[in-house]
């Protein structure tokens, strides 16, 4: 909710802004103090004042209220602060997209703003130009669940360009919500990565001394200076504890909780290694190493795809016009990859009709079988693909790459069944789920 | 400026008996530990590029928290782990309580903040904290004394273990709502402080929502002398100990600024630390300290501190400067320092002495200081008690201290700064409808004072009994174990002058909280025992004993009629000379001789009963 007419003209009238002192006289009470921004939940009529106290009140202004203006808040410029950095080290590029990571306070409002460079970000972690020498840059500054393909796209194009400039790395701090789909993508488009790409979140912003971003940044770095990997991974905390980080193959990861630290879990396979943030790096089963040549990007993305979750009594009235008008379809079907049998009709028709659909299971945790049972033959026989043990997130971004690359449905078949950049798992082992 | 000898405000911060503030968990202390988590807090910059100098403070010490998640009292939320619910609507309906009951503006909307605590107990790095309401009165010995703000805000953790470099909390108390009131810089005496501690305790107890019981309330309280500077000590839990806190600070204060004096006149200006190593010096020094630290591959440290000599310990130990020096110290992790005025002593003989003065070419007028630890740790604890020496130049310097148990305070850290708060994003912001504050302002509870007349009146107990009962906070189990005329004047009796009768024979009455007591009411009420044996039943309960346990203990179970009878029967056969006479006359000396024999286990009017009974019945036989 913004202000009311009457108090927004009344502010108007003053020329009371944001940062002025004002005084508030209502019922014969003054209050006196800072204005601050309206809270989009505060009543309409009220102002919010920071008293001298550093308390925030909400003060009614009612028709009898009288404002005033005390003094005029000085305006304070806000400067981008310069990337520190750790000259004579190896050079690792941080590659700012927005997310908590890359947000920060104005402490004076508690507006949350994004940082306005990557120095801004790397600036309230000194500690990292013992670690390398730091290149930051923000590409852009927005919410992960405003990433477009088009995002993916300049994230990936910027990465090749700085790995091939002879940087050791890159960081790119990133909000969580769909970091999943950003590895997948970069995963899939960074082909013959030489380097490593190291996609970074925190679940508590930085503007709170518990916040996790410090750790995870550090060790993201410490993940590119000190080991031989050249993987595009999502590093984050391992634990609810400050103690460990886990690195996860991008086309494995997924946030697996709304809040906690540990949010973040590798599915179906066990995270690539684990930072301690006073120890050693361990690595845990195969990575890719890192090689010479150079890296490119291949970024074309069919966007017209569809990502689906089956549920009991899912329209095929609705959903099968879905699935005609998309060239490519992902589907999340229950248990081994089912659907109703009146969806597996829609499915059959859409197929017919050229959209490429591929199946993945909404448990997440484990492979899509469509031999077992009835509808999963059904399916097969209808032209869907399997999409093993593929996240349907990972899945969904691969259909996308797999279509922008190629146009015959005998290779998107070959390539979406094959493992090209550690989506595909062949054997799952008894402790690796959550 | 002030005419006031003495200045003090209180700050007040009482538990609610509600849910936590901002999640659903119950809020009571438990045994369990639960799962434990590790954490590290870090001091942010603000936009300013500014941070609080308190939080700094706590970062230097480099401390690692290690939290205790008990299941039954904390969530994800305590954890840090998930974003704070809305806060709890019936807390906010006690503070609203509360501040109408002292006459307080609320505020039009409410609005959460963030107070930047570092040491640990706040998973978050901050407390969340709202003003509630401002401008309330409170009376006090028929004065008015301002109660500015009234704020709503979270319990912090409960610090369960301290070792090397790792603090460990328990979640169950951080969330606990409080009410945090001040008054405003108005008290002048120590009793008066008290006082005002002692009402603002029974109107937040009129609410009956607040708990009860030892840590449950803590009181801050801000001293200040003319001349001196505004010191805070912080977290006083035994009510009865403020005045001595207040009188203690008020005699440091009035030392330090007779140090500065004394500096003055001997035209003493700060300088920067000059840290010597002198191990050589003291290599083979028997102090166990300096033998400890140099085993360990530590060094010893010196500093001179011209001008010095006398004032870090007078003779009359008036002047203890270097007592502040060495709490300072102690805040980098040694365990303390040597002063030339205390010197020699503890192992360092005066040869050493000497050397030092030597080495550092002192005057008579000059003192020095010594550290021995690993030297990182023993010159950064130099520099901290060489600042504060000079700090005394000034006079006293801004402090928050932290009581100890004998009436005096150590230091604990700056005052905080200013710049400690900012919003609570996640926590939506409560506009206070009328409809609300009417509904409020229409269900206060009864007033103290109210409260105090209806005892009187209703239990036949005197005025000032109540009155006394009422501001101990005695009130409620009084009134829940005052079952009749005779059990109220022995509750009374036993809640206002036995219990701290036995506390001057060295009872721990701590003991006796409020179930303990409610039991032996129970069983005084159901006659298990007779009034008289109050205060060895409650003794004896102190020390971990129950009812029944302390009735065997002592031999009193009460007797019946009959058997009290034969007892008192043949004590009077016994003296029948006496008897016959005396007459009547005789029960008065004859009570002396059966309570001795009876006590405890025979009501004292029961006794007189009987034996004017058994003395009529043998005159008449």
């Amino acid at each position: 909710m913004s202000y009311s007419s009457r108090v927004r003209e009344i502010l108007q009238k003053t020329g009371a802004v944001e940062g002025d002192t004002l005084q508030v006289r209502s019922d014969g009470h003054d209050h006196i103090g800072v204005l601050m921004p309206h809270h989009d939940f505060s009543h309409p009529d009220v102002v919010v004042l920071k008293l001298k106290s550093g308390y925030n009140v909400g003060v009614k202004v009612g028709p009898t209220s009288e404002l005033t203006v005390v003094s005029k808040g000085s305006t304070r410029e806000k400067t981008a602060r310069e990337g520190i950095s750790g000259k004579g080290k190896k050079q690792v590029a941080v590659l700012g997209t927005g997310g908590t990571i890359a947000s920060y306070v104005d402490y004076r409002t508690g507006a949350v703003h994004p940082a306005l460079s990557a120095g801004d970000l790397v600036a309230t972690v000194p500690e990292i130009a013992d670690i390398c020498d730091v290149r930051a840059e923000v590409l852009f500054s927005i919410f992960s669940e405003n990433m477009r393909a088009e995002s993916w796209q300049r994230i990936a194009e910027e990465v090749a360009d700085r790995i091939n400039g002879g940087m050791e790395g890159c960081i790119i701090p990133h909000g969580t919500d769909t970091m999943g789909y950003t590895s997948a993508a970069l995963s899939f488009m960074l082909e013959d990565l030489t380097r490593p790409v190291v996609l970074v979140g925190a679940q508590r912003s930085s503007d709170r001394p518990s916040s996790d971003a410090y750790t995870n940044l550090l060790s993201a770095a410490r993940f590119i200076v000190d080991t031989d990997a050249a993987e595009v991974v999502v590093l984050m905390h391992s634990t609810s504890s400050d103690t460990s980080a886990a690195v996860h193959r991008g086309t494995k990861v997924r946030k697996m909780h709304t809040s906690r630290r540990d949010a973040f879990h590798s599915i179906n396979e066990a995270p690539i290694a684990t930072v301690d943030f006073e120890g050693p790096i361990t690595f845990q089963g195969e990575h890719r190493r890192r090689s010479a040549g150079k890296t490119i990007a291949r970024t074309a993305m069919e966007t017209n795809v569809t990502l689906l979750q089956f549920y009991p009594g899912m329209s095929p009235t609705v959903f099968g016009s879905v699935l005609r008008n998309s060239r490519g379809a992902v589907l999340a079907g229950t248990g081994l990859g089912h659907v109703s049998s009146d969806m597996v009709e829609e499915v059959r028709k859409a197929v017919a009709g050229g959209t490429t659909v591929v199946m993945t299971s909404q448990c997440l945790y484990g492979m899509v079988d469509m031999n077992v049972y009835d509808t999963g033959r059904d399916l097969l026989t209808a032209g869907v693909i399997s999409g093993g043990d593929m996240l349907p997130e990972t899945a969904f971004v691969k259909l996308m790459w797999v279509l922008g690359q190629k146009d015959d449905e005998k290779s998107i078949r070959e390539l979406m069944t094959t493992n090209l950049r550690g989506e595909l798992t062949s054997r799952r082992e008894q402790h690796e789920r959550a | 400026m002030s005419e006031h000898e003495l200045t003090c405000g209180l700050e007040i911060h009482q538990q609610l008996d509600t849910k936590k503030l901002f999640c659903d968990c119950p809020t009571s202390l438990v045994e369990e530990e639960g799962a434990t988590f590790q954490r590290r807090l870090r001091p942010t910059t603000s936009e300013l590029g500014e941070i609080d100098r308190a939080a700094l403070v706590q970062a230097e010490k480099r401390m690692r928290f290690r939290y205790q998640a008990p299941p039954s009292a904390s969530c994800l939320v305590d954890a840090d782990e998930e974003p704070p619910h809305c806060a709890n609507n019936e807390a906010l309906d006690i503070v609203l309580t509360f501040a109408a009951m002292l006459k307080a503006r609320p505020v039009d909307e409410v609005h959460f903040m963030r107070k930047i605590v570092i040491d640990g107990s706040n998973t978050t790095g901050f407390q969340r904290t709202a003003m509630i309401a401002t401008d309330g009165l409170l009376e006090v010995n028929g004065r008015v004394i301002s109660v500015p703000t009234f704020c709503l805000e979270e319990d912090a953790a409960r610090k369960v273990d301290t070792k090397a470099g790792e603090i460990t909390y328990r979640l169950d108390r951080l969330g606990i709502p409080l009410i945090e009131v001040a008054t405003g810089p108005e008290l002048h005496t120590p009793e008066e402080v008290k006082e005002a501690a002692q009402r603002l305790g029974s109107m937040m107890r009129a609410t009956r929502k607040v708990k009860r019981g030892i840590g449950t309330i803590r009181e801050d309280v801000n001293i200040s002398i003319p001349g001196g500077s505004r010191i805070e000590i912080k977290g006083v839990q035994e009510l009865r100990l403020l005045p001595i806190y207040v009188e203690k600070e008020v005699e440091r204060q009035r030392s330090l600024l007779r140090i500065r004096e004394v500096l003055k006149e001997r035209k003493v200006s700060r300088r920067d630390a000059e840290v010597r190593d002198l191990t050589e010096t003291f290599s083979k020094c028997p102090s166990k300290v300096i033998m400890g630290a140099l085993k360990k591959g530590g060094k010893v440290l010196g500093v001179p501190l011209p001008g010095y000599a006398g004032v870090l310990r007078s003779p009359d130990a008036k002047l203890r400067l270097g007592a502040e020096m060495a709490q300072y110290a102690r805040t980098k992790g040694v365990a303390g320092i040597f002063h030339s005025d205390e010197l020699p002593n503890y192992g360092i003989e005066q040869g050493y002495v000497d050397e030092v003065r030597k080495t550092f070419e002192l005057g008579p007028q000059d003192a020095f200081v010594l550290c021995a630890d690993d030297v990182k740790k023993a010159e950064a604890a130099l520099r901290a008690a060489v600042s504060r020496a000079y700090d005394a130049l000034v006079g006293v310097p801004e402090e928050t201290r932290d009581p100890l148990p004998d009436g005096t305070s150590a230091y604990s850290r700056p005052l905080p700064g200013a710049a400690r708060m900012y919003p609570e994003t996640d926590v939506p912001p409560i506009t206070l409808e009328k409809e609300r504050l009417d509904r409020i302002a229409s269900n206060l509870p009864e007033m103290p004072e109210v409260r105090t007349a209806r005892i009187a009146s209703t239990y036949g107990v005197h005025e000032q009994q109540a009155r006394q009962l009422v501001r101990d906070g005695w009130d409620d189990l009084f009134e829940e174990v005052a079952s009749s005329k005779e059990l109220a004047g022995t509750a009374a009796r036993t809640l206002l002058s036995t219990l701290p009768e036995l506390e001057r024979q060295g009872v721990d009455i701590s003991k006796l909280d409020e179930s303990t007591l409610r039991e032996a009411f129970t069983a005084l009420s159901k006659g298990e025992f007779a009034k008289e044996a109050v205060p060895d039943v409650l003794s004896l309960m102190a020390k971990g004993k129950t009812v029944p346990q302390a009735i065997k203990e002592l031999g009193i179970s009460v007797m019946s009629t009959d058997e009290a009878a034969n007892v008192v029967s043949r004590i009077v056969h016994e003296r029948e000379g006496f008897v016959r006479e005396k007459g009547t006359g005789a029960v008065g000396p004859l009570m002396g001789v059966v309570m001795g024999e009876l006590k405890g286990k025979l009501d004292g009017k029961a006794a007189s009963d009987l034996i004017k009974k058994e003395i009529e019945k043998l005159l008449s036989s």
